[in-house]
């Protein structure tokens, strides 16, 4: 079962106005659901139960048509972020480079495990993309938008000291 | 704002021409900086506006500092191109800023001890062209990749952007423009090389008021990123392919599917199609003729499998990426139920210039059966990544030894793995096969959208076709059976394979289900999942051998390696101790330390510190 966060909260005055707002701004394009659901998120962070619920209502699509789609992109998350999200990448040419090895190192170092992978001061947050496209400074992470390259398992605490 | 027509392109042309071949004798010069998506990662922004203002700050007139997309050769970036000279500026630090100003632009020499080593000729600065990158390439899709800036639409045309599209409306019927493709014998760059007339063909002849066509830019293959290059260096010319294919085929409307995950093309798409609409080469008729074109960006959100065409169509429309069943074809049944044309960015790339120069010229480079040029993102254990474009026919051993300067530390080479997760490994006996669509999909393997990853001999060849597997496991649908379990099950296999728990049957097993799941999946995606292992399981079984006995010869797979401290080599410097994650190395200072292998997490941090060599893997 996947989870999903916000099924009990209200969604706040103000988020329902923009929200509005972003599908508003829409309403001349055809069938632009997803370019909708890539605003909102950036505006909320996530895309819990409530904020796809009334999405729906306001589109007047089937609230599973929505959930179908947002579970199925890799890129909408239904879970909050930590503050600063670190994304390894383990696309093909920074894994041979041993990006794994980066990704183990600070699974280890932040404490962080499969069902929780948001550090409980929620100050880091822990992913793996596919490929960032910076190929030529394999392996590569990236926090929030930086990206650092050319990284050692030896270099990822002063890199981390930089966001404390 | 001014709608040009086709006099006023000419016009363009020949008065500004000038601005891209600077005059050294008037103190006119050109400075690129790479902003393409791996020098911006080093910060390449920040020297471009300290160029503007260091230039601006001394009232320098004739300068010209102009933002690039991607030079191609990313592993020494930043880089900054200065023209008349051409100088090369290789891993380009920001405080050089002032000094190449005052010692180059005011001094007028070249500030040697920053250029790209190799451009350098005893005395003399040798063009950038003629170094070894950069000597064997042909650059045809590339060609306006780090010459122009993309935000602008006047350096576009200057580089006779939008003439193609121009002939095309006012001097050729779409059935003509068809033809010119066919005679050049284009095949669509995406991977399966199909030839892109025929495409245009069936839209054309389709039946149906509304047609579209689209642009493929969801480039998911990891390590490829030749459509993102050309997106942020050259985004006009997509524009002006679409259109011509729009004209060809009978359709007002494209749509560009690009990947979110490259924010700066889908920005630089962004303005340089409000900079066409605005100058009225989109939109109601184009260029002042009956023509009327129009174009939308629609982002994609992570899903590779988006990048197979009934998929991407889906998800144009809103829905679930899940591919559709063919027929019917996306060229009777495509985006909104309508006849749509797909084709890639680099196929589009090519466009413009067959219609410019000719089916015959085209044809003058490549091979008979897949002519004109490959761009391949080399990556990898290579020395010089990045990207590279050849004529087709080239072979490996030109592209990696001698274009991207060989593999680092003296390494052997052991396979190059072509079309990411969905292609082949090509082994070192293939190393002098011309590269084109039928020579590798003769030995199992396929173009793919053209990422090249180079494995070297520490690379376990298992282990990659288990990472190629995990991405695909995780990037089925789920719609069809054979690709969402069958793969699973797959993954399991070789994850034995890994743990040195695998047998004998194993392999067996391993090459029945990779058939099957071949041979009945829907899409793409599951029929070419089996790949990776089928073409490794070819060409490297004695690997898959040795992990049934324990043995993982590249020393990858952590449950068959092990770390320890060579006592006689250790100097007890304790640096290894400090540096383990996991704390599990211990030991007095100046005597030997030791790893306790229950606690390590074989990261190996220990066995890059350590200056004496005293870690060894077993």
């Amino acid at each position: 079962m996947l989870k999903c966060s916000g099924k009990c909260e209200v969604l706040a005055e103000d988020a329902k106005q923009k929200i509005r707002e972003i599908i508003e701004s829409f309403k001349d394009v055809k069938d632009p659901l997803i370019e909708i659901l890539h605003k909102v998120q950036d505006y909320y962070g996530f895309l819990p139960y409530n904020v796809q619920a009334f999405i729906a209502d306001e589109m007047n699509i089937p609230l599973s048509d929505i959930y179908g789609v947002v579970t199925f992109y890799a890129r909408f998350t239904t879970e909050p972020v930590g503050k600063n999200r670190i994304s390894v990448c383990l696309g093909t040419a920074c894994y041979v480079k041993s990006s794994q090895a980066l990704y183990d190192a600070l699974k280890q170092k932040l404490k962080l495990t499969d069902d929780c992978m948001v550090t409980p001061d929620k100050k880091f947050s822990l992913d793996s993309a596919r490929c960032v496209g910076a190929c030529g400074l394999a392996p590569v992470i990236m926090i929030n938008n930086d990206v650092y390259g050319k990284v050692t398992p030896a270099m990822l605490d002063d890199i981390l000291a930089k966001y404390e | 704002m001014e709608k040009y027509t086709v006099e006023d392109l000419k016009n363009i042309k020949a008065q500004d021409e000038h601005l891209l071949t600077p005059d050294k004798d008037k103190k006119e010069y050109r400075i690129l900086v790479c902003n393409g998506t791996g020098c911006t990662s080093s910060k390449s922004p920040l020297i471009l506006k300290k160029f503007e203002e260091e230039i601006e700050k001394r009232g320098l007139t004739n300068v010209q500092v102009v933002k690039t997309g991607c030079f191609g050769l990313c592993a020494l970036g930043p880089i900054v191109i200065v023209y008349p000279e051409g100088a090369f500026y290789s891993e380009f630090n920001i405080d050089n800023v002032e000094r190449v100003i005052d010692e180059h632009i005011v001094g007028g020499n070249v500030c040697k001890d920053l250029l790209y080593g190799e451009t350098i000729d005893g005395d003399n600065v040798k063009p950038f062209a003629d170094t070894t990158f950069y000597g064997k390439q042909k650059r045809v899709v590339l060609r306006d990749c780090g010459v122009i800036n993309p935000e602008k639409i006047s350096e576009y045309i200057l580089r006779d952007g939008y003439t193609a599209l121009a002939r095309c409306i006012t001097n050729m019927k779409p059935e003509e423009v068809i033809d010119a493709i066919k005679d050049s014998g284009l095949r669509g760059r995406g991977g399966a090389g199909f030839p892109t007339f025929r495409k245009w063909e069936m839209v054309r002849a389709a039946v149906g008021d509304q047609k579209y066509v689209a642009c493929n830019a969801d480039e998911g293959d990891p390590g490829a990123f030749m459509d993102r290059s050309v997106l942020e260096g050259n985004p006009h010319c997509i524009i002006e392919a679409m259109a011509i294919a729009g004209y060809a085929v009978g359709a007002n409307k494209g749509y560009v599917y690009i990947r979110a995950e490259y924010p700066i093309a889908v920005k630089r798409l962004q303005i340089a199609i409000e900079q066409a609409k605005e100058h009225g080469l989109l939109g109601d008729n184009i260029l002042g003729t009956n023509f009327s074109f129009d174009l939308e960006i629609r982002l994609g959100a992570g899903a590779f499998v988006c990048g197979e065409e009934t998929a991407l169509m889906n998800s144009i429309a809103g829905l679930r990426g899940e591919p559709n069943v063919k027929p019917p074809f996306p060229a009777n049944k495509g985006i909104f139920g309508c006849p749509t044309s797909l084709n890639n960015v680099e196929t589009y790339a090519n466009i413009p210039q067959i219609i410019l120069n000719g089916a015959d010229w085209f044809k003058s480079m490549g091979t008979e059966k897949s002519p004109g040029t490959k761009v391949f993102a080399v990556t990898g254990k290579i020395n010089h990544v990045g990207l590279v474009e050849v004529p087709m026919g080239t072979t490996l051993r030109e592209i990696i030894y001698d274009i991207c300067g060989g593999i680092p530390n003296n390494k052997k080479f052991k396979a190059a793995q072509t079309g990411g997760p969905s292609g082949g490994c090509i082994p070192e006996e293939y190393l002098d096969l011309p590269i084109d669509f039928d020579t590798l999909s003769s030995i199992g393997c396929m173009m793919g959208s053209g990422g090249l990853i180079v494995m070297d001999e520490t690379t376990c060849m298992v282990d990659m076709a288990k990472f190629f597997l995990e991405f695909t496991v995780d990037e089925s649908c789920g719609k069809c059976v054979p690709c969402r379990i069958g793969n699973k099950r797959m993954l399991e296999i070789l994850t034995k394979f890994t743990q040195g728990k695998a047998t004998e049957e194993d392999i067996e097993k391993l090459d029945e289900l990779a058939h099957f799941i071949g041979d009945a999946s829907l899409c793409g995606l599951g029929k070419c999942a089996p790949n990776p292992v089928l073409s490794t399981l070819k060409s490297f079984r004695n690997e898959y051998e040795n992990h049934i006995k324990g043995i993982c010869d590249a020393k990858v797979c952590k449950a068959l390696k092990k770390y320890q401290i060579n006592k006689d080599v250790c100097k007890g410097c304790s640096s290894c101790a400090r540096s383990c994650p996991v704390g599990c190395i211990s030991g007095e200072i100046k005597s030997p330390f030791e790893i306790d292998s229950t606690k390590c997490i074989k990261c190996g941090t220990c066995f890059d510190k350590c200056k004496f060599g005293a870690i060894e893997i077993i």
